[in-house]
């Protein structure tokens, strides 16, 4: 309950129009500030919700497929320049961007990771990586301005600021999941012949008592 | 957008019919390999088929048809499809003459929107136009069906003495070529409103604009029938002359 209360006060903070309208005015902020942090609304509910979760929609998430393909699709409809003009200049736009970003991007999110095998969860942080990147680096050259709202040397900003997002997603993540892979591929040869393949989370734990035994 | 979603719910449909015989999935729950097939048919795939569906729609939807993904393309495409009448507004222009918007009917009018104080790329943009009144005078008898307006949204700086001085500095002569600021500001939203044209202040507090970098070219009829970019005078003209003939 204390969860939820956060998330909602920090849903209402950033829909009330003192910070709502300081973060649009400017796009770096309105791409790189209020976008996530609706976001991450959405993840701070998954331990409140994960417990009542369907049991129906648990069983069809399977790996955690379809709740990422949703958070792609979500993700990459608030990078259109054209879906953040309208955000912008449509309430009803700007009402679903509140909606669906903590709704169709955090909560599953949160919910799907955990059911990812660390190759799905590689594949999808590759993409965002390459999203990130190409907006940006579209953003830092196009000679035009892409958003009608925005002036050029904002959207230049914009640019950098995703581009470098994606440069520390690539440093921070990337070496982390390689050796994750690594490891999980290794751990599957070795116990190949008398353990039946389990789920992600699962079988870092049957590695890492197996590594804790052999060590000990 | 509907067309997808049709495709997506027929599709959702047919899996749920055909995940209703024993045969293909399962009956019974308690046997581990029937609900792992139960669970691929009746609950990944329609759902991944449902959120497929749904996001495809969504960006068609926000993308007219993934054609566009800026405002400015979306803008032109509506244009190209609807062609809106423009609104009969009244006009001052350099001389200080009024004039109304009507008075154009029967001719094409390329339309350009500025403001005198305006440092960088209205420079561009007024060369450019100096560069199609060039062409026009050229072919002499196209002059009378093709004018050129330059409208500003600044009325509270730009009366008849900066139009002027503005018009002076790109060769622009009433009445082929008329610098003019709308004589109301209900005539200038209205204006604005019509031609989809963004205007909003720059990095300098408010002081200087930055707008849509486009030529709007209206027809005989008075209707607004193509945005086009203004840095291809030969392509403007021949757009012009495409429309008036």
């Amino acid at each position: 309950m204390m969860r939820l209360g956060l998330v909602a006060v920090l849903w209402c903070g950033l829909w009330l129009p003192p910070l709502r309208n300081a973060l649009e005015s400017d796009m770096p902020l309105h791409m790189t500030v209020q976008l996530p942090l609706l976001a991450a609304t959405g993840v701070l509910m998954v331990p409140a919700v994960c417990r009542r979760e369907l049991r129906w929609l648990a069983d069809a998430d399977w790996l955690g497929i379809p709740g990422l393909v949703l958070v792609l699709f979500s993700t990459s409809y608030w990078m259109l320049p054209v879906a953040l003009d309208s955000a912008f200049s449509d309430w009803r736009i700007e009402a679903a961007k509140f909606v669906s970003l903590p709704l169709a991007v955090g909560l599953p999110l949160g919910l799907s990771w955990q059911r990812m095998p660390p190759l799905g969860r590689a594949f999808v942080i590759a993409n965002v990586i390459s999203k990130l990147g190409a907006v940006g680096g579209l953003f830092l050259v196009a000679p035009v301005r892409v958003c009608a709202y925005y002036p050029l040397d904002q959207q230049v900003k914009a640019g950098g600021a995703l581009i470098g997002i994606a440069t520390a997603l690539a440093f921070s993540r990337v070496p982390c999941f390689a050796l994750r892979v690594v490891l999980d591929c290794a751990g599957q040869i070795r116990r190949s012949s008398f353990t039946a393949p389990t789920g992600g989370r699962r079988r870092y734990t049957l590695l890492a008592t197996a590594v804790a035994k052999q060590s000990g | 957008m509907g067309a997808v979603l049709v495709v997506c719910g027929v599709g959702v449909l047919v899996i749920q019919f055909v995940a209703r015989f024993p045969a293909l999935t399962c009956a019974r729950r308690d046997n581990a390999a029937c609900c792992e097939r139960w669970r691929l048919t009746r609950g990944f795939l329609p759902l991944l088929g449902l959120v497929v569906g749904v996001g495809l729609a969504a960006r068609s939807s926000a993308t007219h048809g993934f054609r566009v993904v800026t405002t400015e393309g979306a803008r032109r495409l509506a244009v190209e499809n609807h062609s809106p009448t423009i609104p009969d507004v009244a006009l001052i222009d350099q001389n200080g003459t009024r004039f109304s918007l009507d008075a154009y009917r029967g001719r094409v009018l390329l339309v350009d929107f500025i403001y005198t104080d305006c440092p960088t790329i209205c420079g561009v943009l007024g060369s450019n136009l100096a560069e199609v009144m060039d062409l026009l005078s050229r072919e002499g008898g196209v002059l009378q069906h093709v004018n050129l307006l330059s409208i500003s949204f600044d009325p509270a700086r730009d009366g008849p003495r900066e139009l002027s001085a503005c018009g002076a500095r790109f060769g622009a002569t009433a009445p082929h070529w008329r610098v003019a600021v709308p004589a109301t500001a209900e005539g200038l939203r209205a204006l604005l409103k019509t031609f989809g044209e963004v205007i909003i202040p720059d990095q300098f507090g408010g002081f200087t604009f930055t707008r849509n970098d486009s030529v709007y070219l209206v027809d005989r009829q008075g209707r607004l029938v193509r945005i086009l970019d203004p840095d291809a005078p030969a392509t403007l003209l021949a757009e012009a002359a495409r429309s008036g003939s």
